[in-house]
């Protein structure tokens, strides 16, 4: 049901002639339902911009949210939205927020009118303009909050890829979690990088935090090591556990001739012992 | 089957993530050792993600299963992809028709305790796999 021009006039009137009741009662509904978490003159803030948006949609006889009229509503629900999913309110709450102007609005006709028929259908007509306000809303918020989870994903996967430098000439990387193809990737850069960076002839790549080692997993990990090898480095793979050892026998994986260690500390071992070795070789030449 | 059978819907690389979790989870429930809940996650991310690149997206439904001696766990894989016309081939270690390592469908047939297979050409394909408390 869609607001006539008639109709949009009369209420545009409605919320200009009772404001102050309208923003008030609005107000205090909104507030018993965030229970606090936003102060009483922040609401009161929100609430009568939000109540000059809709008077404003309504004056320029907005037949329904998609309008042209509507626009500058539009603009402010969705800020509404995008503020509260970022302050961690819930969908219902945002949405319940703007569904309760149409208690405010039905407490102010019931006073001024008495309740007959035309106000009746008034009402109805624009509690559908309220009800689609209050979806957008719903909308505004989802594509926030889908914002906020691919922006929090792109930080995990920084946070989770860190390259440690363990000795002069040995660098780390400790995997932690599920190695997919992405993460796999951004491994590899940062490795390959960091090789040129210190110019270590050594990496240890370390997979005690990885809780599956299969297929895919061990495929990323040799593509890395067999990368690094061209550059010229040495990989040993670290953190093979017992029950991670008998699933690689199990299913077939072969690390060929890459050295592989239960532990980091063993690895560092090995490869402090090798780089020993040749610096001793170096002397006695 | 049990009646606490889960299934998960597998359409992208999450969908094997949550099946793997899902899978330990369980494992851990009916008390498999942590080998063997290694093995069987191990093979039902091997799966699930045939499931999800060969089959083209599919389900999977883990559920304890109890034969009265032993309690274990039963996982179906199942989708309308385009199965598989050379079963030996496709259980040749090594062999691919992807860019993978060749050993996921040979590799867990050798994790798990049961494995059946049952495909059509242009019908699609359904694993089901068993995994015993020892």
């Amino acid at each position: 049901m869609t607001l006539s021009a008639d109709e949009a006039a009369r209420f545009a009137a409605l919320l200009e002639e009772h404001q102050e009741s309208l923003v008030t009662t609005w107000t205090e509904h909104v507030a018993s339902t965030l229970r606090g978490r936003l102060s009483h003159a922040e609401l009161q803030r929100q609430n009568s911009e939000l109540r000059r948006g809709f008077r404003q949609a309504l004056a320029g006889s907005a037949q329904d949210l998609a309008g042209e009229p509507a626009a500058e509503l539009r603009a402010q629900l969705a800020e509404l939205s995008a503020t509260r999913a970022r302050q961690g309110f819930t969908a219902t709450e945002t949405a319940v927020s703007i569904f309760s102007f149409k208690d405010a609005v039905l407490t102010t006709i019931d006073a001024a009118s008495g309740g007959d028929a035309i106000a009746l259908r008034d009402y109805v007509a624009f509690s559908s303009f309220v009800d689609e306000a209050a979806l957008f809303t719903f909308d505004s918020y989802v594509r926030v909050r889908e914002e906020l989870i691919a922006d929090q994903a792109e930080q995990l996967l920084e946070l989770s890829t860190p390259v440690v430098k363990l000795w002069e000439g040995v660098v780390a990387v400790p995997l932690v979690g599920t190695l997919d193809s992405a993460r796999a990737q951004v491994v590899m850069e940062r490795l390959l990088q960091t090789l040129v960076d210190t110019g270590s002839p050594y990496a240890i790549i370390d997979i005690t935090g990885v809780p599956a080692v299969d297929t895919q997993v061990a495929q990323h990990v040799l593509k890395t090591v067999v990368a690094a090898r061209l550059m010229g480095a040495d990989c040993i793979i670290s953190g093979i556990r017992p029950q991670i050892a008998q699933t690689i026998v199990a299913l077939g994986i072969e690390f060929g001739d890459i050295a592989t260690k239960a532990s980091l500390a063993d690895a560092l071992r090995y490869v402090l012992a090798k780089a020993g070795q040749t610096k001793q070789k170096r002397r006695e030449l | 089957m049990s009646e606490q059978g889960q299934r998960i819907e597998v359409a992208t690389d999450q969908d094997v993530v949550r099946v793997r979790q899902l899978v330990r989870t369980l494992a851990v429930a009916v008390k498999l050792s942590l080998v063997d809940q290694t093995k069987l996650v191990t093979a039902a991310s091997e799966l699930a993600r045939n499931t999800l690149v060969y089959g083209g997206g599919g389900s999977v439904e883990v559920a304890p299963v109890d034969n009265g001696r032993r309690k274990g766990i039963r996982i179906v894989f199942s989708d309308q992809g385009p199965g598989i016309a050379d079963l030996d081939l496709a259980f040749t270690d090594g062999y691919t028709s992807g860019g993978g390592l060749g050993l996921g469908l040979s590799g867990a047939r050798r994790l798990v305790d049961e494995f059946d297979i049952v495909t059509a050409v242009g019908e699609g394909t359904t694993i089901t796999v068993t995994k015993w408390c020892r």
